[in-house]
């Protein structure tokens, strides 16, 4: 008991409160019953200064007189007094410390007392060192208290007891250690096992006695870091770190090559293992340089070391690179290690398929690598282009092998989404077999609503145009450019008239061209036609212009027609018409198959009802068809499905009555009434036709404004990388 | 699942070996070095090979009643040996690649450290912590 005050007054001495509490420690480690108090009064010394080491001491030095006595008795089987409190000590402190660190502290009482001591004294310097200290010292310090003054004094920088290898660590650790390192703590256990275990210890020894002498030095420095944060660099040190780096590499935003610092450490005077754990733990992005912030925490760690601290297995938090650095090493160190590695993501999708198949599935691996950072960039921008060939191909239906893919297209926008533009090209173009491979393909974005839609629409067409068996992605891509201005058009006014009305969803899109295009008349008439056949040439809103500028052109023609009192030229032109209307009508929405339909119709009766348009007048036309399609529109949003025939009589008749000349002529000659009802009859079917399609455009509008929801939440989460 | 994990250097001495504790490390230091044989013949058949990811993996250089041996070859002659224990069937060719693909990951960290000679012995206990996973997990993530 008495001995054990000395020695806390010695260390007291020679040591601040820490230190002195370490030694006290040390001295308790041998009694079991200390433990748990030394666990306690540690913690506080941890976070509190010297006053309550006095009273912890005082404790501990009760303690120690209890324990010692005891000890004293298992002096001489201290190798089976060892097993015992590290078994105790680790109970009480299995919650606290490293559990893998346990074993290895059960193990090293096998080894000799000494080596287990000295690197249970190391540890000490942290709350969870002294713990295990305490487990080892059990055994360990039965001798220590004898030969104690030496090796406590040895700490002092008296010269280091000879008696053991692990006296001298011991003695080394201790000082040093005291305060902060409840990392290196953490470490030192490993450490202390390792001694034990692999030459390296001699190593370590080598640096405890290096350590030793520089004790003193180390207390100052110990004093100045953070007493909570044993690794956190002041700003002293980190002046001085940053003027080193400089010394070196006088760019502060640059790299210290590792041959320099190799050679900058060196000069430390560690052994080459400790360099070379502490490069590893602070070559943060393992680029084989250090930064500035790297050469810190290295710089750091050695100072650390060789004051005793032993270093940690992990780097602490403190000396953690920079995010901004860390983030620029990151993507330096995933691409060069993906380069390197050629890393299973970044090999998946090249691998998997060229082009659009890869990168759809590409997305997946996108979503679920955080590295293929790269990957996902083209993925997203491929999509709008996508779209926009997507919305193209719609432009083009009509009747060619392009148009076939391109009408598909504006009518499912979800498709584009998809990634795929071969999916939505392939759908379109070729026969529905085809187009379902593609969306079974789409494994990433396939909706079911879309690929169910486009299986539907499939079916629900007759039947693509089988022109188109080029590979979907080709047809989409040769399109020229301003073609995709016609699409976003017409996707855009499809997108419009989709959050309108149901029923008014396709009359809109039809509706809306046309009213720009007053003076247009005579031109898109003519065009109609031509552009039957070659929807996709026109810009912006002339696709949709353009086909349903047809079906005003016809009504307009047929308008005209009755205006002229023309029997039968009206009613072969109303029959051209309405057919042509429908046919064109059936272009605008983009179905595939309807366009199909539509194009052979409209090829054929634009070259029939071609020369009649030019006959005809075309700006006269125009104004015309708009209220006239207006009406037939509204009635139909009215009256979807009922009456058609009536309603359509009655537009019919409203537009006949629009001109005086109709009911003029249907009141002058009974041919003329009976021409009018064939007429209105022809109408009423072409309305009835128009009707049903447009109930199918709204379908597929309607589709593709979910399927294009369903993207947008998709392409969501891209936005943000 | 792993059970032994060499790496041997140019020279064909042992830069790093280590053996799952359970088994006899002799043996598999015995079937490492034999196996040395096998890698130096497939190297040589390479001849002017191209340094390429398939041709460092040499695959499965000879199977034993109860382990198969794998090599892999790195562009400077390092060789890794693996011996896996035969009873898991699970692994799959892809599956040694990938764990050879992480070797060589902390071989290259380890090279990466100035303070290592090439040629001394390997005695990183951070760099090839995951090597430890490969025994524990047979894929470390």
């Amino acid at each position: 008991f008495c001995f054990i005050m000395e020695l806390c007054g010695a260390t007291r001495l020679g040591y601040f409160g820490r230190s002195q509490f370490y030694i006290a420690l040390k001295l308790v480690a041998v009694a079991q019953s200390g433990f748990p108090l030394r666990v306690e009064s540690i913690n506080t010394v941890k976070d509190l200064p010297l006053p309550r080491f006095v009273a912890s001491k005082n404790e501990q030095e009760s303690r120690h007189a209890a324990s010692y006595s005891s000890d004293s008795e298992n002096q001489g089987s201290y190798s089976g007094v060892i097993p015992p409190p590290p078994g105790r000590g680790q109970v009480k402190k299995g919650s606290i410390s490293h559990d893998t660190v346990q074993p290895r502290t059960t193990a090293d009482p096998q080894e000799p007392a000494s080596p287990v001591v000295s690197p249970q004294q190391s540890p000490p310097t942290s709350p969870h060192t002294w713990r295990k200290h305490n487990r080892h010292p059990s055994g360990g310090n039965s001798e220590r208290p004898l030969a104690g003054p030496g090796p406590f004094w040895s700490p002092f920088g008296e010269a280091q007891s000879g008696g053991s290898a692990g006296d001298a660590v011991w003695s080394g650790h201790s000082p040093p250690p005291p305060q902060e390192n409840w990392v290196s703590f953490a470490d030192t256990p490993p450490t202390s096992t390792l001694l034990t275990m692999h030459p390296a210890s001699a190593q370590d020894q080598t640096t405890v006695r290096t350590v030793a002498s520089a004790t003193t030095a180390n207390e100052i420095r110990r004093q100045s870091s953070s007493y909570d944060d044993p690794w956190k660099i002041t700003d002293e040190q980190r002046q001085y770190y940053v003027n080193q780096f400089k010394t070196i590499q006088p760019d502060l935003n640059g790299f210290i090559p590792g041959s320099a610092a190799k050679e900058f450490f060196t000069k430390s005077k560690l052994p080459i293992l400790e360099l070379s754990h502490i490069w590893e733990l602070s070559d943060f992005d393992k680029d084989g340089a250090l930064t500035l912030d790297e050469f810190c925490a290295a710089f750091h760690l050695v100072v650390a070391r060789k004051n005793g601290y032993d270093l940690p297995e992990k780097l602490p938090e403190s000396l953690m690179p920079k995010l901004i650095d860390l983030e620029d090493s990151a993507d330096v160190g995933d691409q060069p290690g993906e380069v390197g590695y050629s890393g299973s993501p970044a090999e998946a999708p090249p691998s998997k398929s060229p082009s659009m198949p890869s990168l759809n599935q590409t997305w997946p691996e996108l979503n679920q690598s955080s590295e293929d950072t790269a990957i996902v960039h083209p993925v997203p921008i491929r999509m709008t282009p996508s779209k926009i060939h997507m919305q193209e191909m719609e432009l083009k239906r009509t009747g060619s092998d392009h148009t076939n893919p391109t009408s598909p297209l504006l009518v499912k926008p979800s498709d584009l989404s998809e990634e795929n533009k071969i999916n939505s090209s392939v759908k379109f173009a070729s026969g529905n077999t085809v187009a379902d491979g593609y969306s079974s393909s789409d494994s990433f974005t396939s909706d079911p609503e879309q690929i169910g839609s486009n299986v539907t629409r499939q079916r629900s067409h007759s039947g693509t145009s089988p022109d188109n068996t080029a590979p979907p992605p080709p047809p989409p891509r040769p399109q020229p450019s301003h073609s995709r201005s016609s699409s976003l058009d017409m996707n855009r006014t499809f997108t419009v008239t989709t959050g309108q009305q149901q029923a008014g969803v396709v009359a809109h899109p039809p509706a809306v061209p046309p009213r720009p295009q007053p003076s247009q008349a005579p031109g898109p008439v003519v065009h109609r036609p031509v552009d039957a056949d070659g929807l996709i040439t026109h810009t912006s809103t002339s696709p949709q212009q353009i086909p349903e500028q047809p079906n005003f052109a016809d009504f307009s023609q047929f308008e005209v027609f009755a205006a002229s009192n023309v029997n039968e030229e009206q009613d072969d032109e109303a029959e051209k018409h309405p057919e042509v209307l429908l046919v064109e009508k059936a272009s605008d929405p983009a179905s595939s198959l309807r366009v199909a339909k539509t194009d052979s119709k409209i090829e054929e009766k634009t070259a029939t009802s071609a020369p009649a348009n030019v006959s005809k007048g075309t700006t006269p036309l125009a104004p015309p068809p708009k209220p006239v399609r207006r009406r037939l529109k509204s009635e139909d949003e009215l009256r979807p499905e009922v009456d058609e025939h009536t309603q359509k009589t009655g537009v019919l008749a409203a537009v006949l009555a629009s001109q005086p000349s109709i009911p003029r002529s249907i009141g002058k000659d009974k041919k003329a009434i009976q021409a009018s009802i064939r007429r209105n009859k022809e109408t009423n079917t072409v309305l009835a036709r128009l009707n049903s399609e447009l109930q199918q455009q709204l379908k597929d509008v309607l589709e593709e404004r979910i399927s294009l929801e369903v993207q947008l939440e998709q392409l969501r989460p891209f936005s943000h990388l | 699942m792993a059970v032994c994990v060499a790496v041997i250097a140019k020279e064909n001495y042992p830069l790093y070996i280590r053996s799952a504790p359970t088994e006899n490390e002799l043996k598999f230091h015995y079937m490492v070095h034999t196996s040395l044989d096998v890698v130096d013949e497939k190297i040589s058949a390479m001849g002017k090979a191209l340094v390429d990811q398939r041709e460092l993996y040499l695959g499965l250089l000879y199977p034993t009643e109860d382990y198969k041996v794998y090599g892999y070859v790195t562009n400077s002659k390092v060789k890794f040996v693996m011996v896996v224990d035969s009873s898991n069937t699970a692994l799959r060719d892809n599956e040694i690649r990938s764990m050879f693909r992480k070797l060589h990951n902390s071989y290259t960290d380890v090279m990466c450290n100035p303070f290592y000679n090439p040629g001394d012995r390997i005695q990183s206990r951070w760099a090839l912590f995951a090597v430890h996973a490969l025994f524990l997990q047979g894929l470390p993530c």
